[in-house]
């Protein structure tokens, strides 16, 4: 008992540097990215292919003087920053990396990551809330709703992948997607309940995790031709360098959440390529999912809020409801 | 026999004291402060402090549903309910009744000395593992020993629902 807590609280550290090294050069890729899909260099000046801007960056940012609004609720203005990137570093801790690379494995692992995922959107309402402005106010409430209409369908597809395993264990739940493609959760005909719906069931996931990490499409929170820049719009220096983190950070974990459930986790993709480590495989899965999350966010058009709201209670919560409906069954006569 | 500050249980110690700590705190914000909004964080707070001590009471399971009923899904709907007030809300006091500050003072004077003897009566010794708390057990316990208590608390939800349809739906005849 003792002893894991240590173990934990040793994680939550490293877990703070990973995270925070993966925002700033994830930063770095997503304005290549844009610089690339819109036919621009993005930023190429400082260093090797722009690699010393994100570092530049940090420092800009950790220079600035935090300014806090006159009527500001001074203590949950700052808090709220904090706050937003509590919840992705604490669920670093129980994210296995490969066999041996895990914090501290938990039998509720996948349970530990939606309830502290839940609380985010809480960071959110403090820093609409206490900014004491209109257009970050509005913002808080639309993340919000999102996040709780997305939360729904994200848990009944999370809910589906644990009655085909049997476990919330996430080293359980990847132990079990055997040694090949083929029995990864995705492809449904060598799992054990051989439902064809699963890679459904995938998108569902992953468009849950654009919508939950404010991503566009979904990015309402922050619509910039609406709402200025949404809840961080009173936020300068650091704090809002925090928000910006919190996101790439909450991307990460999505990635890795949605390689565990649907890709296999640490396994190859073919038995034979076994002699690379499993822990290049798994961050290559992630890196490849958060080039996806890129690219969707610089091709596609922002949608409506009455079009972002209709697409999870009328399309995605009676999807997944019924592909859980249809998994149990499935189950039962196999 | 005290173990050290500085050895593994002595730090877990410390930390077991910190979630006490932060437990009260959370709870005396949520009761004492004048924005609404704060007391909503003080809750929320309190609720982390109580999944804590889940947590130490070996239950993880338990610690995370208190994390993701208590602070995702009741603080958000909570805070729902204070954005459609007024930022800017000056402090009310209606008409204070006489009465009410004794009354206040007796119940809680009650409800203290219940609770000091009941917590100095009971004899508190090291209580077995019932089990190791795990989902498995969890679930069928309460599909069979408790399936009564899981049934009326979907009864409860259920009335709660209608509860809700029926004042939204008048809302929206006016």
């Amino acid at each position: 008992m003792s002893l894991t807590l240590l173990n934990v609280i040793f994680a939550v550290v490293v877990a703070i540097a990973f995270a925070a090294l993966n925002a700033a050069y994830l930063v770095w890729a997503e304005r290549r990215g844009a610089g690339r899909i819109q036919r621009r260099p993005g930023p190429n000046i400082n260093g090797p292919f722009g690699l010393f801007q994100p570092p530049l960056d940090g420092l800009k940012l950790m220079a600035k003087q935090l300014t806090i609004p006159g009527g500001a609720d001074k203590i949950l203005f700052v808090a709220a920053p904090v706050l937003s990137m509590f919840p992705a570093i604490m669920s670093f801790v129980t994210i296995p990396f490969s066999e041996m690379i895990v914090a501290h494995n938990m039998n509720v692992g996948l349970l530990m990551i939606f309830a502290f995922a839940s609380s985010g959107s809480m960071a959110l309402l403090f820093a609409g809330w206490s900014s004491r402005n209109k257009y970050a106010m509005m913002s808080a409430v639309r993340s919000v709703s999102q996040a709780v209409a997305y939360e729904i369908p994200m848990l009944i597809t999370a809910i589906t992948i644990v009655l085909m395993t049997g476990t919330m264990d996430l080293m359980e739940i990847v132990r079990q997607q055997g040694p090949s493609i083929l029995h990864w959760n995705i492809f449904p005909l060598l799992t054990n309940s051989h439902n064809l719906l699963m890679p459904f069931s995938f998108l569902i996931f992953f468009t849950c995790t654009l919508a939950e990490t404010n991503r566009a499409p979904f990015d309402l929170g922050e619509a910039e031709s609406e709402l200025v820049a949404g809840f961080h719009i009173e936020y300068g220096s650091m704090g809002f360098g925090l928000f910006f983190m919190a996101e790439y950070a909450n991307i990460v974990i999505g990635s890795c959440l949605t390689t565990i459930l649907f890709l296999g986790g640490w396994h190859p993709p073919l038995p034979f390529l076994g002699f690379i480590p499993g822990v290049v495989w798994f961050l290559l899965k992630i890196y490849i999912l958060i080039a996806t999350f890129i690219w969707i966010r610089w091709t596609f058009p922002r949608t409506t809020i009455y079009g972002l709201l209709n697409l999870s209670w009328k399309i995605l919560i009676p999807i997944s409801l019924f592909n859980l409906l249809l998994t149990a069954g499935l189950l039962k006569v196999f | 026999m005290n173990p050290s500050l500085f050895s593994a249980d002595g730090l877990v110690g410390l930390i077991f004291l910190l979630t006490i700590a932060i437990t009260i705190a959370g709870g005396i914000i949520a009761c004492n402060s004048e924005r609404l909004v704060r007391a909503v964080a003080g809750l929320m707070i309190c609720f982390i402090g109580v999944g804590a001590l889940y947590y130490f009471l070996n239950s993880p399971f338990v610690a995370m549903m208190q994390v993701l009923i208590y602070v995702g899904a009741v603080a958000v709907t909570i805070s729902f309910a204070i954005m459609l007030a007024d930022p800017e809300q000056s402090s009310q006091h209606g008409p204070i009744n006489a009465l009410s500050g004794p009354f206040g003072f007796i119940t809680a004077a009650l409800l203290t000395v219940g609770l000091a003897l009941i917590a100095l009566k009971t004899m508190w010794g090291d209580e077995p593992k019932v089990n190791d708390g795990s989902v498995k057990i969890i679930g069928t316990q309460l599909l069979t020993d408790y399936s009564m208590v899981f049934e009326l608390v979907s009864i409860v939800l259920l009335i709660s629902i209608i509860g809700a349809l029926v004042i939204a739906r008048e809302g929206r005849k006016s």
